[in-house]
């Protein structure tokens, strides 16, 4: 179950948007997104449909490799969707005991799994074909403005880019210790879920001692590699926008102005 | 004058309780006096809580000396500002692999400390490229470092700290983690920076079967220096190294063994081919025994 996240994970391949600048990629997913939660009609629908499969394909990264990220957060959509089925006032269409299922409520419910949906897909494509490093890199450099009025712009790139290198370390960890607490006869899988949250405790205990210990090295493996904190840094791999790049954010706006034409023009049927 | 030189060296973890008073006090480094040549190749033994580690941490500057002093170059590694230009000097590969490797990509993570100490950029693709290829991981340059084996780890770590270009590399027990094949990767490639590059390698480990190969040996005891000489000097006091809890490798052993047993075999055999070498001499006088 674990092992099915794929946000956060990078997936080597030689494709136009690996090569992209990572800060147009992380415009672009800003862009799509809000364009996902601004979009109304049919038409606008069909258009980032549309666009989102063909960054898929030039992506070249399978299909099914994305969908298994998705797996992950169906209970959150699950969840999603069935509030906005049944809380959404309006036109009531089926009604049993308490609940009942408006017109809009079931729109709104289909709507949002839909737009949840291409949010995921559209975040793992950037993650997946940007290296964490070149995330962070491209982070820094779009908040470096921050920096003057104190926000640790380095810090916090630094520490997102460790974040990502650990999580698959710990998932594997928290594995190994679930198999060996198995072992001697703990119980992970049965009982109501307070019962079960009660038996994580001492899965927790070890898993968070070992990664403070493991903090503590990395520590000081990176200061004896000379980390001070930025300073004085250069970059094995700088930022320069290159012509694609350009085009990129050129397609980008297009697409979003493409949106907006429909949401005015075509807002059908919604 | 040597690379590293330490002088009385002393260290002491100073354990405190809430307030702040003194709880306990230990000498993890009692007195040490230590000089080590540009281009050699130095193991130091010592089981569990001997001092040996925090030995290693002194000569990269993570740890200053409480008392006595220790020089790395010409540089004091208990002045502030010498702190960088020391670890520019003298690196450092530790025990887990998992917990020195920074970046999620290989070649990244070599390039970290080209990056922290302001390589050029181009300079750095250099320097990457070329540790890479030292350490025999450059067909692995853009792979994860989690899908890599643990002494395939290790060798991206070595690189990491080659590309620094350091004089001097300390391996904390780098192979105490991995299997029989990751630790003779590991060992090779330390033996091929000292021989082909001279970097001088200090190794801490306690497998005896890695330090026959150094030029000099130094044992340690609580805190203290308490044997040095070459392996084979070391290795011949198989009764002294007991003393420390130390092992012998077993050819060793086992020469010993036929030695007492009445084997014409010198003391101090430290390789298979070495005892082998012995035995088909021993069995060629008794041959040419029995014809006459």
């Amino acid at each position: 179950m674990l092992r099915d996240i794929t946000l956060g994970q990078y997936y080597p391949a030689d494709s136009v948007i690996h090569k992209l600048d990572p800060r147009v990629k992380l415009f672009s997913t800003m862009v799509y997104i809000i364009s996902l939660f601004c979009f109304r009609g049919i038409a606008a629908l069909v258009v980032a449909t549309i666009f989102l499969v063909i960054v898929i394909r030039s992506s070249k990264v399978p299909f099914k490799f994305m969908v298994k990220g998705l797996k992950a957060i169906v209970i959150l959509m699950l969840i999603t969707a069935l509030f906005n089925l049944f809380l959404t006032p309006g036109k009531t269409v089926v009604s049993f005991w308490v609940f009942k299922i408006t017109e809009e409520g079931a729109k709104n419910a289909a709507l949002m799994a839909v737009r949840l949906t291409y949010l995921i897909l559209g975040a793992s494509i950037m993650t997946l074909t940007t290296t964490p490093n070149q995330l962070t890199d491209g982070l820094e450099k779009s908040l470096m403005p921050l920096s003057k009025i104190g926000v640790p712009v380095h810090a916090i790139a630094m520490m997102m880019s460790i974040a990502l290198r650990f999580i698959p370390i710990l998932i594997e960890e928290t594995d190994k210790i679930m198999k060996a607490q198995m072992a001697r006869g703990a119980d992970f899988e049965s009982g109501n879920l307070f019962q079960r949250v009660k038996n994580m405790i001492p899965l927790l205990v070890p898993l968070f001692i070992s990664a403070f210990r493991r903090a503590d090295d990395l520590a000081m493996a990176m200061e004896a590699r000379c980390y001070n904190g930025g300073v004085g840094r250069t970059k094995m791999k700088p930022l320069h926008y290159e012509g694609r790049d350009k085009r990129a954010y050129l397609i980008v706006l297009g697409y979003f102005a493409l949106v907006m034409v429909c949401r005015i023009y075509f807002p059908f049927p919604m | 004058m040597g690379i590293i030189r330490a002088k009385q060296l002393v260290h002491e973890y100073i354990r405190r309780d809430e307030e702040g008073n003194v709880e306990s006090i230990e000498t993890a480094l009692d007195h040490v006096d230590l000089d080590v040549e540009q281009g050699q190749f130095i193991a130091i033994l010592g089981h569990n809580g001997s001092g040996k580690s925090t030995l290693a941490k002194h000569i990269n500057a993570l740890l200053t000396p409480t008392e006595g002093s220790l020089w790395v170059g010409d540089m004091d590694v208990s002045k502030e500002e010498n702190i960088l230009p020391v670890r520019r000097t003298a690196g450092m590969v530790f025990q887990n692999p998992d917990n020195q490797i920074v970046a999620s990509v290989v070649e990244e993570d070599v390039g970290f400390g080209p990056e922290n100490i302001g390589v050029p950029t181009e300079e750095i693709w250099r320097r990457v490229e070329k540790s890479l290829k030292d350490v025999g991981m450059l067909a692995y340059r853009h792979h994860s470092p989690n899908k890599l084996s643990g002494g395939q780890k290790q060798r991206v770590a070595i690189a990491g700290v080659v590309a620094m270009e350091p004089k001097c590399i300390v391996f904390d027990e780098p192979t105490a983690m991995l299997d029989p094949n990751g630790r003779k990767e590991v060992i090779r490639t330390a033996h091929a920076l000292n021989k082909e590059k001279g970097v001088t390698v200090i190794l801490i480990t306690h497998y005896m079967e890695e330090v026959v190969d150094a030029d000099r040996i130094i044992v340690m005891d609580q805190g203290k220096i308490v044997m040095q000489g070459t392996p084979r000097e070391i290795f011949s006091a198989v009764g002294k190294l007991k003393e420390y809890r130390l092992d012998v490798p077993q050819i060793t052993v086992l020469a010993d063994l036929l030695r007492q047993a009445g084997l014409d075999i010198p003391v101090g055999v430290l390789k298979r081919e070495e005892l082998l070498q012995h035995i088909l001499r021993i069995a060629q006088v008794e041959k040419s025994g029995e014809v006459s």
